[in-house]
C-alpha cells in the first residue's frame, strides 16, 4: 500500500472570488437566483470558508466581507419588516442588491468561455512575424491616424530599446522669479523708450510661456488702471497700440 | 498583373494587419478595388486548397495559416504565449464590454481586487490606460488594444460574442420572475469582405 501521505490528494475547486463561489453554490443547490434561500446558501458558504480556514488556507478578505453581508441579509429577513413609510410602496427585498451583483457578475463570467474559445481558435492561426525594422515601411502614416496612445507606446518601445525602461523621468522645474511688479516696470520701460509706443502683440516673444502671457496681460491691465499707459485700438480686433503716458514734468 | 496577386504580395510581406487604406495606397487604387481584390484572392486560395487564408483581424487584413494545418505548423514553430487565466479573462471581459472603465468599477463587478491582473494585462499590451476618469480619486481608465483584437482573432470590438442583456434594473425590488436574457445585436454583423464563412462558424463553439 502506498504511504498515506502520498495517496492523500486534495483537489480544491478554484473560485474567482466570493461572487463566483456564491453562484456555484446557487447552481449546485439548483435554486432560483431571483429567490435565493439565504439561510441555506449562507450555511453552505460559511461551511466552505470554514473548511478553508481549518486547512490553514488564507481566506481573502473579500470572502469574509461577503460572509458578513450574507449574515446581515439573513438577519434583516428574520426581522419583521418596518411599517412602510408614507408614499413609499416599493419595499425592497434585502436580497435585491446581492442578486443585482450576482447577475451582473454572471453576465461577464458567462462570456469567458466564449473568449476561451476565441483564444484557442486564434492559437491555431499562424502569421508571419512583423517586419523587424519599422523604418522599412514606406507608406506614409496618415494624418491623425496616430493617437496619443500609439505615440506613448512608440516612446516606451524606444525607451526600452535604449535600456531606460524603468528609469525615472525627472526634470527640474525652476522657480520663476518673475513678479507682476517687475513685468510692469519692464513694459513701462519699453514703452517710454519710443515716442510711438509699441504694439501689444510685440510684447509676446515666441515661444511664449503661458505664465508670461498671463503676467504680461495683468501688467498691462494694471498699468492702464493706474493711468501710466494708454491703449488705442483703431477698430475691433485690430492690434492694440500702447503708449506711455507722459508724466507731468 | 492582377490586383489579387498584388494584394497577396502586400499581405505576405507585411506581417501585421494592413488596413484597407494602406493597401489602397500601396496599390495606388480605390479601396473598393482592394476589397474586390481581397475577395478574389480569398476565392483563389480556397479554390486551390491553399494552406493560407485572408483574415480580417485587428482592424485590417492579414495572411494566416488555416486552422486545419495548425498541428503541422506547431511541429515547426511553438505556439504563441501561454493562455490567459480565468481571472484575466473575466477582467478582460469587463473591460472589453464596458470600456473605458476603471479598476474600482471592475472590482465592483468581479468582487475581488484586480490590481495584479491589470498589471499583467498591461504588460501583455492587451489593455492600455486611456486617461483618467473625472470622478473622486481620478481613477485610471482602461481600454482594450489592437493586440487584444489580434489575440482573440477579432476584426473589431463589435465582433465580440454578445453579452447577455439581462435587465439588471428590473431585478431591484421584489422580483422572482425570471428575466428574459435578450441577446443584443447578435447575428447582425455583416460578413466582412475577405473572411471565408467557414472562419466564422466554429469560433463560438470551439470551446466546450
Amino acid at each position: 500500500m502506498l504511504s498515506a501521505a502520498r495517496s492523500l490528494l486534495f483537489r480544491l475547486p478554484a473560485y474567482e472570488g466570493p461572487l463566483d463561489l456564491l453562484l456555484q453554490l446557487i447552481r449546485k443547490s439548483k435554486v432560483d437566483i431571483y429567490d435565493i434561500p439565504i439561510a441555506e446558501i449562507t450555511r453552505q458558504y460559511m461551511a466552505t470558508v470554514e473548511l478553508w480556514q481549518s486547512m490553514d488556507l488564507a481566506v481573502a478578505g473579500e470572502y469574509l466581507v461577503m460572509a458578513a453581508t450574507l449574515v446581515e441579509i439573513k438577519s434583516r429577513l428574520l426581522l419583521p419588516a418596518p411599517p412602510p413609510a408614507e408614499g413609499d410602496d416599493t419595499e425592497e427585498d434585502p436580497r435585491a442588491e446581492l442578486v443585482r451583483r450576482l447577475v451582473e457578475y454572471e453576465r461577464y463570467a458567462s462570456v469567458v468561455d466564449g473568449l476561451k474559445g476565441l483564444e484557442s481558435y486564434r492559437r491555431d492561426l499562424y502569421f508571419r512575424a512583423a517586419m523587424e525594422d519599422p523604418e522599412a515601411y514606406l507608406l506614409p502614416v496618415p494624418e491623425a491616424a496616430l493617437d496619443g496612445r500609439a505615440l506613448l507606446a512608440a516612446l516606451q518601445r524606444a525607451l526600452e530599446a535604449a535600456g531606460v525602461k524603468d528609469a525615472l523621468v525627472t526634470a527640474v522645474v525652476p522657480r520663476r522669479r518673475l513678479s507682476l511688479r517687475m513685468k510692469m516696470a519692464e513694459v513701462l520701460r519699453r514703452l517710454r523708450s519710443s515716442a510711438e509706443g509699441a504694439l501689444f502683440s510685440d510684447f509676446f516673444e515666441v515661444p511664449c510661456r503661458r505664465y508670461e502671457i498671463v503676467l504680461l496681460f495683468l501688467a498691462v491691465l494694471e498699468l492702464l488702471r493706474v493711468g501710466k499707459v494708454r491703449a488705442v485700438q483703431r477698430n475691433p480686433l485690430a492690434d492694440i497700440r500702447l503708449t506711455a503716458v507722459q508724466e507731468a514734468a | 498583373m492582377s490586383q489579387a496577386a498584388e494584394v497577396e504580395c502586400l499581405l505576405f510581406v507585411a506581417g501585421e494587419p494592413l488596413q484597407l487604406a494602406d493597401l489602397a495606397r500601396a496599390m495606388q487604387c480605390d479601396p473598393m478595388d482592394v476589397e474586390e481584390a481581397l475577395r478574389e484572392l480569398q476565392v483563389e486560395l480556397g479554390a486551390r486548397g491553399s494552406g493560407l487564408q485572408v483574415l480580417a483581424i485587428a482592424g485590417g487584413y492579414q495572411l494566416a495559416t488555416r486552422t486545419e494545418y495548425a498541428d503541422t505548423v506547431a511541429r515547426l514553430a511553438a505556439r504563441s504565449d501561454s493562455r490567459l487565466s480565468r481571472a484575466a479573462l473575466e477582467t478582460l471581459a469587463v473591460i472589453a464590454y464596458r470600456q473605458p472603465t476603471t479598476q474600482p468599477e471592475i472590482e465592483a463587478v468581479r468582487g475581488v481586487s484586480v490590481g495584479g491582473v491589470l498589471k499583467t494585462l498591461q504588460e501583455r499590451r492587451l489593455i492600455v490606460d486611456a486617461g483618467r476618469k473625472a470622478t473622486m480619486g481620478r481613477p485610471i481608465l482602461y481600454v482594450t488594444t489592437q493586440e487584444f483584437l489580434h489575440y482573440f482573432g477579432l476584426k473589431e470590438i463589435a465582433d465580440l460574442p454578445p453579452l447577455d442583456d439581462a435587465d439588471v434594473s428590473a431585478i431591484v425590488g421584489k422580483v422572482a420572475a425570471s428575466a428574459q436574457p435578450a441577446p443584443r445585436s447578435g447575428g447582425a454583423d455583416p460578413q466582412e469582405p475577405g473572411t471565408a464563412p467557414q472562419d466564422d462558424a466554429p469560433i463560438g463553439e470551439a470551446s466546450s
